[in-house]
Formats: C-alpha cells, sequence, structure tokens
C-alpha cells in the first residue's frame, strides 16, 4: 500500500501545485519540493527497514488490489532491490529537478510543477508496477507530462521536438501493448485465467516464433526509451530542447525505463527469445557506444553533446544487459545509477549557462573559469565521471559492464573499451571550449549560488560515495543474479 | 400484437410523441426556452421508459422489431447523445436570429429513426429507420440556411444519402430475390445450407455501400468534410454520435443474425474499407486547418478502428464496439460542446487559430477540449484509451495481426493531429481573441456543467471502467 500512497502523494501534490500556483508561484515551487521530499523520505524509510532480503523472495512488499477484474487487472505493486534503487534514484533527481527550475520557471509555475509531478508519478509507478496493464498506463503517464513539459517550456524548437519525443515513444508504446495483449490471451488460453498479473504471467511457455513477435514488440519499445541505435532520433532534439529538469528527468530516469523494461520483463517473460538475439542486441549496444561518442565529439551543442553521451552511455548498458553475465548485470544497474547522477549533473550544469550567456553554442563560451571557478570545478568533476575516471562512480559501472562482456565476447568487449577512450575526448573538448582557453564572454558571470551548489554538492557526493563504495548498491540488486542468470542460462 | 410487446416498445413510442408534443408547442406559440425544457424532460422520459422495461427483455416483436439488450443500449447511447445535442442547440440557435423552433421537431424525427435502427430485424423497419434519420438530416444541416456552405452541404447530404438509399433499396431486393423473405432471421435460415450465392453477396455489398456512405468510411467519405463543416455544431455533434451509432448497431444486427463473419469475401471487403479508413482519414486529417473537418477526417479513422473490432465477429468484439461507441460520443460531444460554447452568433469557432492559448484564456473549456483530444488520441486516463485498448484485446483474440498492425501505425498518425491542436491550445495567444460574455446564464451554465460532467465522465471511464464494463456485459446477456 505504502507504494500506491508515494504515486498518490506525487500526483495530488501535483494538482495541489497548479491550485496554488494561481496564488503564487512559490507555493507551488514549495508544495512540489516538500511533495518530493516526502516521498524521497519514505524511500528511504523502506531502504532502511528493508535492508536485507527477507527469506527466499527477492520482493519486500507485494500489495495487490482489484482494479478492473473483469479483464484481469489488478492495482498490483512490488519492490525488488532492483525497484527500490531505481526508486531512491527516481526521488533524488526528482528533487534535484525541483531545486533546478526554482528560478528558470517564470511562467505558469503551477503547471509546471504539475508537470514534473506527475511524470515522476508515472516513472515511480513504472518502476513498482507488476500488472502488465499498470505498467503500460504508468508507461504512458508519464509521457504526456514530459510532452507538455517540453512543449510549453522548452527552447525555439520545441514543437518540433516534442512532436518527435512523442510519436516515437507512442509508436513503440501501442507496439508493445499489442506484446502484452498477446501475453495476455496466450497465457489465458493455456490456463485458463485472464489476468495481466506479473507473477502469473512469468509462467507462460511460448513457441518460438510466438515468442520473437512478443519481444520484438517489447523491444522496440524499450530500446526507443533507451534508445538504441537507429532509434536514437528523437533524444538529442528532446534533450535540447527540454527546460533543465526536462533534461534532467529525460537522461536521469526515463532513459532508465528503458533498460528497468528489458530487464524486468524482456528476459523473465522469454529469456529464450532474449538469448537467440543477444548477438545482435550487443552489437547494436556497441555501435551505440561508438557512434554516440562520434557525435558527441562534432556537436557545438551543449545540450545535444551531452545528450550524444547519452547514448554512448546506454550503448554499455544495452551490451551489458545483453552478455548476461552477472558481474555485467551489477555494472548495468551501477550505470543506470552513475549514468542518471552525472549526466544529469552536466544538463543541470548546461541549464545554469544557460540561464547566464542565454546561449548553448559552446563556441560561444570559453575561459568560464575565471569568472565561475566552483561551477568549472564541478563540470571537472563530472565530465571526469562520465569519461570513467576511478574514484567515480561511472567506472565501476563501465568497468563490470566490460569485465562481464569479455568473458562472452572478447571482440565487443574491446571495441566497447575503445569507447572510454573516446568519451574522454568528447569530456576534454566539452571542457577545453567552456572552461579553458581565451575568455570570449566579456559580461561579468555569476558563480554558482547557494542553492545550485547545493545541487551539485549533492550529485557530487552521491557519485564520488557510489565510486567508493558501490557494494550497497550492488548487494541491493545482487537478486537479479538470482532470478535472472538461471533462466537465461538454462 | 401482445400488451408486453407494446410494453418493450414504450421508449420508441415516448420519443415519437416527443415530436408531436414540440408541434403542438409551435402551434401554440411556445417559447424556445419552454420548448428546450420540454424536449429535455421527454427525453428523460425516454430514458426512464427504457428502464422501465428493461426487465421485460429481450422481446420479440415480429415480424419488424427486436427489442433485447444490445438494441437497448445502443438506444441508450443515442437518447444520451441527443440529450446533450439538445442541450448545446439552445445556447447555439439563441445566439443566431433564426427561428429554432422546428428544428427540434427535426431533432426528435431524426433520434427516432436512429433508435429504429437499433431495433429493427427487418429490411423494412431498417429503410423506414434509415429514411426517417436522412430526411431530418437534410433539413437540419442546412437549417441556417443563409450561412456559408449550410446549402452546399444541405446539397450534399441530399444527393448523396438519396443514392445510398436507391443502393440499399437495390441490395434489399437482391437479397429479397434470393431468400424471398425480408426479416434477417429470415434471411438467415434460408442461407444455412452455406451456400454463397452470388445474389445475396452482391445485394449485401450494395447494401454496404449504403450503410458505409452513413458511417463516412472510405470510399464512400466524400461528403463527410463538408458537412461536418457546412452544418450547425449541434447538428454535426449529432451527425457524428446518433446517425453513426444507428447505422452502426443496424450493421452489427444485421451481421451477427446472418453471421456475415462466415463469408470470406465479406471479411475481406469489410478489412480492405477498414484499413482504407484507418489510413485515409488520418492522413487527410494531417493538414486541416479546421476543428470540425478534422473531427470529420478523424471520425472516418475511428469507425476504421471500429470495424476492427467488428471483424471479430466475436461477444467480446460487440463489447467493444459498444465501449468504443460510448467512449467517441462522449468525447466528441464534450469537444463540439467547446465548439458551441465559444462560437459567436457571427463567427463559428472552427478555425484552429481559434484556439490558441484557449486553455490560459478559459481554462476549464480548454482543460476539457484537452481531455476530449486525448480520448480520441487514445491517451490513458482517458475514455478513449480503454476504448482502444478492448478494440485491440479484441483483434489479439483473434489474431487479426495485419488489421492490428495497422490500426497502431495510423493511430501514431492520429496523434499527431491531435497533438498539433493540444499544443495550439496551450501556445501563448498572441491577440487577444474577445469571447462573449454569457448572454443567457441559466444555459450557458448548465452546457457549461455538462461539458464539466462529461470531461469527468471521459476520465472516469478512463480509470475505472469496470462498473460500466459490468453493465455493458449484463446487458448483452439479454439476448
Amino acid at each position: 500500500m505504502i507504494l500506491l500512497w508515494m504515486i498518490i502523494v506525487l500526483l495530488a501534490g501535483g494538482l495541489l501545485c497548479w491550485l496554488l500556483g494561481r496564488q503564487s508561484a512559490g507555493y507551488a515551487r514549495w508544495t512540489a519540493l516538500l511533495t518530493v521530499s516526502a516521498d524521497m523520505v519514505l524511500a528511504c524509510c523502506l531502504c532502511w527497514l528493508y535492508h536485507e532480503f527477507p527469506d527466499k523472495s527477492s520482493w519486500f512488499i507485494n500489495y495487490q488490489i482489484n482494479w478492473i477484474p473483469s479483464m484481469g487487472v489488478s492495482l498490483h505493486v512490488a519492490l525488488d532491490g532492483f525497484g527500490m534503487v531505481l526508486l531512491l534514484l527516481t526521488f533524488f533527481l526528482g528533487i534535484l529537478a525541483v531545486l533546478c527550475s526554482w528560478n528558470e520557471i517564470r511562467e505558469r509555475a503551477g503547471f509546471y510543477y504539475f508537470n514534473l509531478l506527475w511524470t515522476l508519478a508515472g516513472i515511480s509507478g513504472v518502476f513498482v508496477a507488476m500488472d502488465l496493464f499498470l505498467f503500460y498506463f504508468c508507461w504512458e503517464v508519464m509521457l504526456i507530462p514530459m510532452y507538455l513539459l517540453i512543449i510549453l517550456w522548452g527552447d525555439s524548437r520545441r514543437r518540433y521536438a516534442a512532436y518527435k519525443f512523442f510519436l516515437f515513444t507512442q509508436a513503440g508504446s501501442l507496439l508493445m501493448l499489442l506484446s502484452i495483449l498477446a501475453v495476455y490471451f496466450i497465457h489465458g488460453q493455456q490456463t485458463g485465467l485472464y489476468t495481466f498479473d506479473y507473477f502469473e504471467l512469468l509462467r507462460t511457455t511460448f513457441q518460438s516464433g510466438t515468442a520473437w513477435w512478443i519481444m520484438a514488440g517489447f523491444m522496440i519499445a524499450f530500446t526507443i526509451k533507451l534508445p538504441m541505435v537507429p532509434f536514437h532520433n528523437w533524444l538529442p532534439d528532446a534533450h535540447s530542447e527540454a527546460p533543465t529538469a526536462g533534461s534532467l528527468l529525460l537522461a536521469g530516469l526515463l532513459l532508465k525505463t528503458g533498460a528497468y523494461g528489458i530487464i524486468r520483463f524482456v528476459l523473465p517473460l522469454l529469456p529464450e527469445a532474449s538469448v537467440a538475439i543477444s548477438w545482435w542486441a550487443m552489437l547494436f549496444g556497441v555501435i551505440g557506444i561508438i557512434y554516440g561518442a562520434f557525435l558527441a565529439f562534432s556537436q557545438t551543442d551543449i545540450k545535444r553533446l551531452i545528450a550524444y553521451t547519452s547514448v554512448s552511455h546506454m550503448g554499455f548498458v544495452l551490451t551489458g544487459i545483453f552478455s548476461f553475465s552477472e558481474i555485467a548485470m551489477q555494472g548495468v544497474v551501477m550505470q543506470m545509477l552513475t549514468h542518471g547522477l552525472s549526466t544529469g549533473a552536466l544538463f543541470v550544469m548546461a541549464g545554469m549557462l544557460k540561464e547566464r550567456l542565454h546561449t548553448r553554442d559552446i563556441t560561444k563560451m570559453g575561459g568560464l573559469w575565471t569568472s565561475m571557478p566552483a561551477m568549472g570545478g564541478a563540470a571537472i568533476l563530472f565530465t571526469m565521471a562520465s569519461s570513467g575516471l576511478p574514484l567515480l562512480g561511472n567506472f565501476i559501472a563501465e568497468l563490470f559492464i566490460l569485465l562481464g562482456t569479455f568473458t562472452v565476447n572478447v571482440l565487443f568487449s574491446v571495441l566497447a573499451s575503445v569507447g572510454l577512450v573516446l568519451s574522454a575526448l568528447y569530456g576534454l573538448r566539452l571542457l577545453q571550449r567552456v572552461f579553458m582557453g581565451a575568455i570570449v564572454v566579456t559580461n561579468p558571470v555569476r558563480d554558482l549560488s547557494t542553492r545550485e551548489m547545493l545541487i551539485m554538492a549533492a550529485l557530487s557526493v552521491s557519485i564520488v560515495a557510489l565510486g567508493l563504495y558501490p557494494q550497497p548498491v550492488i548487494d541491493t540488486v545482487h537478486h537479479l543474479s538470482f532470478t535472472l542468470q538461471p533462466l537465461l542460462h538454462e | 400484437m401482445s400488451e408486453l410487446q407494446l410494453l418493450s416498445l414504450l421508449p420508441f413510442m415516448v420519443l415519437a410523441v416527443a415530436s408531436l408534443v414540440v408541434i403542438l408547442l409551435i402551434a401554440f406559440r411556445a417559447s424556445h426556452t419552454v420548448i428546450q425544457v420540454t424536449g429535455f424532460i421527454m427525453m428523460c422520459l425516454v430514458v426512464l421508459a427504457t428502464w422501465y422495461v428493461k426487465d421485460t427483455l429481450p422481446r420479440l416483436v415480429p415480424p419488424l422489431f427486436i427489442v433485447d439488450g444490445q438494441a437497448a443500449l445502443f438506444t441508450g447511447l443515442i437518447i444520451f447523445s441527443v440529450l446533450v445535442v439538445g442541450l448545446l442547440s439552445y445556447i447555439y440557435f439563441e445566439e443566431r436570429e433564426e427561428n429554432p423552433k422546428e428544428y427540434y421537431i427535426l431533432l426528435f424525427l431524426a433520434t427516432l429513426g436512429g433508435a429504429i435502427l437499433t431495433i429493427s430485424q427487418h429490411f423494412i423497419s431498417f429503410f423506414i429507420g434509415l429514411e426517417l434519420l436522412s430526411v431530418s438530416l437534410y433539413a437540419l444541416i442546412a437549417y441556417l440556411r443563409t450561412r456559408n456552405h449550410a446549402v452546399e452541404a444541405g446539397m450534399k447530404y441530399l444527393v448523396l444519402a438519396a443514392m445510398s438509399s436507391a443502393f440499399l433499396l437495390f441490395g434489399m431486393a437482391l437479397i429479397y430475390m434470393e431468400t424471398g423473405t425480408m426479416t434477417f432471421p429470415g434471411i438467415a435460415e434460408k442461407l444455412t445450407d452455406g451456400i454463397s450465392s452470388p445474389l445475396f453477396l452482391f445485394g449485401t455489398g450494395a447494401m454496404i455501400v449504403a450503410i458505409g456512405f452513413k458511417l463516412g468510411l472510405v470510399p464512400f467519405h466524400l461528403w463527410i468534410a463538408d458537412v461536418y463543416q457546412g452544418s450547425p455544431s449541434p447538428v454535426t455533434a449529432f451527425i457524428a454520435t446518433t446517425s453513426k451509432i444507428g447505422a452502426f448497431a443496424v450493421l452489427l444486427r444485421f451481421a451477427q443474425t446472418v453471421n456475415l463473419h462466415e463469408y470470406p469475401l465479406m471479411i475481406t471487403v469489410f478489412s480492405v474499407i477498414a484499413v482504407a479508413s484507418m489510413v485515409m482519414g488520418n492522413v487527410l486529417a494531417l493538414r486541416q486547418q479546421n476543428l470540425k473537418r478534422l473531427l470529420a477526417y478523424s471520425s472516418i479513422a475511428h469507425f476504421g478502428y471500429l470495424l476492427v473490432a467488428f471483424l471479430t465477429g466475436s461477444k467480446a468484439g460487440t463489447e467493444a464496439t459498444i465501449f468504443y461507441l460510448a467512449a467517441y460520443s462522449i468525447t466528441l460531444l464534450a469537444a463540439f460542446g467547446v465548439i458551441v460554447l465559444l462560437s459567436t452568433g457571427d463567427e463559428e469557432a472552427d478555425r484552429i487559430e481559434n484556439y490558441q492559448g484557449l486553455i490560459w484564456r478559459k481554462p476549464v473549456l480548454g482543460t476539457i477540449l484537452t481531455v476530449a483530444l486525448f480520448s480520441l488520441a487514445g491517451i490513458p486516463l482517458t475514455a478513449g484509451f480503454l476504448a482502444k485498448f478492448m478494440v485491440l484485446s479484441a483483434g489479439v483474440q483473434q489474431s487479426q495481426w495485419p488489421l492490428l498492425i495497422v490500426l497502431v501505425l495510423t493511430s501514431v498518425i492520429g496523434l499527431y493531429y491531435y497533438l498539433r491542436i493540444i499544443s495550439t491550445l496551450f501556445a501563448t495567444a498572441d491577440r487577444p481573441v474577445n469571447i462573449p460574455g454569457p448572454r443567457h446564464p441559466f444555459f450557458y451554465f448548465s452546457t457549461y456543467a455538462a461539458l464539466v460532467v462529461l470531461a469527468g465522465a471521459l476520465c472516469w471511464l478512463g480509470v475505472f471502467p469496470g462498473m460500466v464494463l459490468q453493465g455493458i456485459r449484463s446487458f448483452l446477456l439479454l439476448h
């Protein structure tokens, strides 16, 4: 029940923001901040309560009530370590998203926070829903407010970006809906029980031809979200045009839902089909790593640059997932967290630069270190994190993924490591162009304010902490190895 | 005819009496308000009567009618739509100087025609119902005859509807020639040999032309955009809901009775029509600058989706079609309600620019229209999503993969133009558009309230459809 409450709190908080926002933007901001913080506190309590697994099952909480009984739909929410980690990330980034739009959003603030909170509600719903109908429902709920965020508060090309984002994701999710329905009916025909319940559906067996098509539906939806290379087209536009908090949520959370979907649904539901396509998935992952890195290197728009690094980093996730090795899976979860933090931080920084300089073009920046040493320091930290330097969380993640992949396919592992070198290239180029070099911006630029310092500090502390002591995360998601691996290695 | 049979026709008799009452009221020079209120009460009486006779169903009234749960559901939907259309009409016609009183006679007669279609199981009642509906619509469409486009729309509808009636009669005659009977069950009996005779198939084909015309399916869709644009907005809402529900009900009844799904040729024909409607409707709507025309093209697509559920020929399919029609009618009524409230005496609010920044100027109306558009686009939290979901699920159950893939891909195209309007709604208004204050406060606010209720119903159906689904199911068991 507490999981449902988390979502309800966000939804209600969103409505309240909208109502209060008509009085004053300040009320809306504070309501939003309090709402997300309340959820963060709840999630932390849960984390503290359930720091060890209950016996023989990886599920801490499992709650189910009827929703539409005639169709076998229930409000089934459950939480395991994997979901827990992602929920914590969601609320953490949620707080930062509210904080970083504190001064950026001046128009229609109430409606803005409404959309922000509803996106968060959809995302947390996705991470806890254990009913495929509910999952699809939440999957869509996070989409519309995000679309509104981009189209209302985005930059100059926001309409184009928002349409593209919406159409790409919606095309994928409708195909996924077909797959969900196919699973539903096949399960119903086999057992006589028509239900969308995840745990029931796990028992379905599929013929290999059908399984392939069902998997195609799921994979298209998830790889569009992830994004995998041929489907990544929406991402640079959406990321660069969205307001700062929008980019933060997109990069930090929405992309993770794709990876989450593959790990939670595709692998356990369709293990044989997943094994069958693993080589191709890894190939596309590796292509993504290198292609994303090259494109990032050639961008001049700072937000597009960061967006392409996401393509590259998500390539690691895809490769890691489909290597089916335990250590790579741990790396994947780490990558999901650390990419959320590091890329999120870079987007926040891009937002701050945009607020000060009113441009995203890195050729118009340069030598900013002299006026903003604090931000420069943070920028170095997070570009280094993004390039996978030791001490920082991303290093652990990428190392684990490469290690895991190496045992399966040496060539892919080697090629993926090339991506690390390339990431140093684009990272250094970014630093060089923005903070070093000749001073281009002559008017005085103010350094980080206390609020911004707070955001950066929170992000820096967590990324360093994850780099130095990743064991708690690895322990929490350890159960993936005994729920997933046996299925895949049979 | 026994007493019980008469009783089961009670709602339809009340409906017929309604138009007579309006005629009398006009003879006694009653005001528009009185007629409107009386009409409203009469429609409520019809609903009550339907509720009253519900327990005696199903009842056969040979040879013309069958009153069963399915018919009751469709009639209920029709009456519900007319209730809202009637409410919208008051404000709309009061703003314009033309005398609106006869309008209500025509409206109720057309409704009667639609309602008769839902219970007919005989070619005669089928034809009478359809003609009653069409003839009233000719006049309704061109009612504001001094306005632009009105006469054009009326003429277009008249010529094409007359032609489609001719097709219908020809088809009926061919089937009669083959089977020697005009009742649906009789035809079904004659066809049990399983021989699909060319005459029967050709006759059905000709009837499909007529029904396809009424439903606005491709390739019989040429009238739809002009008529939607040229008619007064409440009449457009009426055509989009009542007239189509009636035509669809009779198609469903005919198909169920004669087992149309057992003829591969018919399946092919309907599949082709469905695919063509989904593709053409969505593609043609893409560049429309007029909201009413856009809704016209989107309705082509929506009836294409509906045909996918119809093609399954299963119980789940029937349930899906009824839920779909319910969701679709509520959605369209809400959308047209907003159009009516924003229209002024001289100008129809149908250009998309009229809606720029609506959500900031008129938050409530803006939200209602947004919800309606999301519902049309089939986005969760609205009834439209659940309706589409049920259509998809009926299709998946029967493994109609090609149709489903087309449905999915075309609805992505469809999303584009819905999003286009939604983004216009949310855009910043660059020029203040003056909207008239309420001239008839009581009706203005009751319309307003009705729209809020409709939008609420859309969300409620989208989140908690359980009760309605149960209701539909229990009615369908009344066969």
